[in-house]
């Protein structure tokens, strides 16, 4: 076991660990299956205890043992503080503002961190028809703030997305004409109505994006140990704006990264 | 009161050919005897409304018993596509098929307005999406704050089933756990079928617990296991392995169609 324990940690694991260590900080957090579930987890064991886990099946309060395979495992029910309804769910609770931190995953993002889960292709012949919004425009529409997390390559991080299911910062400057019914010149999220700061970093198995305050548009602020500015920029489909001052991921610790192998083992 | 009658009838009685038909669950008490037996039954060219299609839908969709496909979110929960559900988006197998897709808090809001007998909801949603061109939502100004809103209209299906854990001689009905939109659904639907767990002589409360009374539901139908490879909170597990397994089997059109014929076609009446 020694063996596996004093493994280096893989790109994967440290998307999971620096996504669970911007959990510090928060209270409630609303998060879907897979890695971020992963990652929000590794947060209470490690980080932040008393963070909130909040499921769309409607347990909020919940305190997985194990990762779940899906949004509505038993095991979040059995242990959540409350379980509702899902029209309460995102009326009460997502709509109303209740929500701190929300992860989102997507096949495209752009660089506003607008979101595509819908299709590849045209919307009337696909070319992959993909699971559709479920939650998602509403939870970023509502949250405080949402990471997304995604793997870095040209197929996901594309110059503009083949549907837009969920908006992140639009469009401000007219750059992409990609929302619909926006003026030329372009448009918010705070003129679409829309509450909540938006996506607040994109995290990717290479490094971590961020909004320029000004702008809006995705920065690379952050690369993960042995990543370089030439990879997340290759692996970008646009021309990936990249911060004077690149600060490279910590090292996961050991503690995270015993903690994460005992969490996914289990 | 509802009628408890056993599943094979209860279907015959409540759906018919070219209906709009509801079964729901979110991930939790996914009533699949009852999509089962809809599809041994033979129903056909049905509109089928789910938030999340599942396996289930999956499964009636590549059996070509759907002719329209109302949903939020068309995934495998935790492990990837719906590739029956794919296969006739994108290439129209067994047939072509007209889907209307919305968000989950649109579609969670339409069934509170079908339950609720009102002809739309409102909610704050859609907003510059290329969604919003693609479904049924319009702007609404609200008359108090000016405040420009999104408008859904109500689900008021024919038919709605749901699965639940307990029910009484009587009908009455009981569900605990994760609670999805079944109240709703029912509620809102014409004609309801709620299959059971079991059929017991008294409804104990139970924490959490949702209650349908008898008088609500047209028939209780008992289902033990129904709701497998989903789950009924305190009585079966989710059977995730079978979840995982239905990535293969979905995967390729002849291995779909054996492993229906072998494990829900089986004793089809002729």
């Amino acid at each position: 076991m020694s063996s596996t324990e004093t493994a280096p940690a893989t790109t994967g694991e440290i998307q999971t660990i620096v996504a669970a260590r911007r959990l510090t900080g928060a209270k409630v957090v609303f998060i879907g299956v897979g890695r971020p579930s992963t990652a929000a987890i590794l947060a209470r064991m490690v980080h932040n205890p008393e963070l909130v886990l909040v499921y769309e099946s409607g347990t909020i309060g919940a305190k997985p043992h194990r990762v779940p395979l899906s949004i509505g495992d038993g095991e979040l029910a059995q242990t959540a503080d409350a379980v509702v309804a899902v029209p309460e769910m995102f009326n009460y609770w997502v709509q109303a503002g209740r929500i701190d931190v929300a992860f989102l995953g997507a096949a495209q993002v752009d660089r506003y961190a607008n979101l595509n889960s819908t299709v590849i292709g045209d919307y009337d012949a696909p070319r992959t028809r993909l699971p559709g919004a479920g939650g998602a425009p509403e939870i970023a529409g509502g949250c405080g703030e949402v990471v997304v997390v995604a793997p870095h390559s040209t197929r996901t991080f594309v110059e503009r997305l083949d549907f837009v299911t969920t908006v992140g910062h639009a469009d401000p400057d007219g750059v992409l004409g990609s929302i619909p019914g926006a003026p030329p010149e372009g448009i918010t999220r705070e003129g679409l109505g829309l509450r909540g700061g938006g996506p607040s970093a994109v995290i990717t198995d290479l490094g971590v994006l961020q909004p320029d305050p000004a702008t809006k548009e995705l920065v690379l602020v952050q690369l993960h140990p042995g990543a370089t500015v030439a990879d997340a920029r290759d692996k970008t489909g646009w021309e990936l704006r990249v911060a004077e001052d690149v600060v490279e991921t910590a090292p996961a610790t050991a503690d995270e990264l015993a903690a994460l192998r005992e969490l996914v083992a289990r | 009161m509802a009628d408890v009658v056993d599943l094979p009838t209860a279907i015959r009685e409540l759906v018919r050919d070219g209906d709009a038909v509801a079964l729901e669950g979110f991930t939790h008490l996914i009533p699949f005897a009852a999509g089962h037996e809809i599809l041994r039954q033979g129903r056909r060219d049905l509109e089928l409304i789910r938030m999340t299609p599942d396996v289930l839908y999956d499964q009636m969709v590549g059996a070509g018993a759907a002719r329209k496909l109302v949903f939020s979110y068309g995934g495998n929960p935790g492990v990837g596509s719906l590739h029956r559900f794919r296969d006739a988006i994108e290439h129209g197998w067994p047939h072509p098929i007209e889907i209307e897709e919305h968000s989950h808090a649109a579609m969670a809001n339409r069934w509170v307005a079908g339950a609720s007998a009102l002809p739309f909801a409102v909610l704050r949603g859609y907003a510059g999406t290329d969604l919003e061109a693609r479904t049924r939502v319009e702007r609404i100004t609200c008359p108090f704050t000016g405040e420009v809103l999104a408008a859904v209209p109500a689900l008021n299906p024919d038919v709605s089933i749901v699965h639940a854990q307990e029910a009484d001689r009587a009908g009455n009905v009981q569900l605990w756990g994760i609670p999805g939109v079944q109240k709703e659904a029912v509620l809102a639907a014409t004609r309801s079928l709620v299959t059971v767990e079991r059929i017991v002589d008294e409804l104990v409360p139970r924490p959490g617990g949702v209650v349908l009374p008898g008088w609500t539901i047209d028939a209780v139908a008992e289902a033990p296991r129904g709701s497998q490879p989903s789950y009924a909170h305190g009585i079966t597990d989710r059977d995730n392995d079978a979840y995982r397994a239905w990535d293969v089997v979905s995967r390729d059109r002849d291995t779909f169609t054996a492993w229906m014929g072998e494990h829900v076609l089986k004793g089809q009446a002729a």
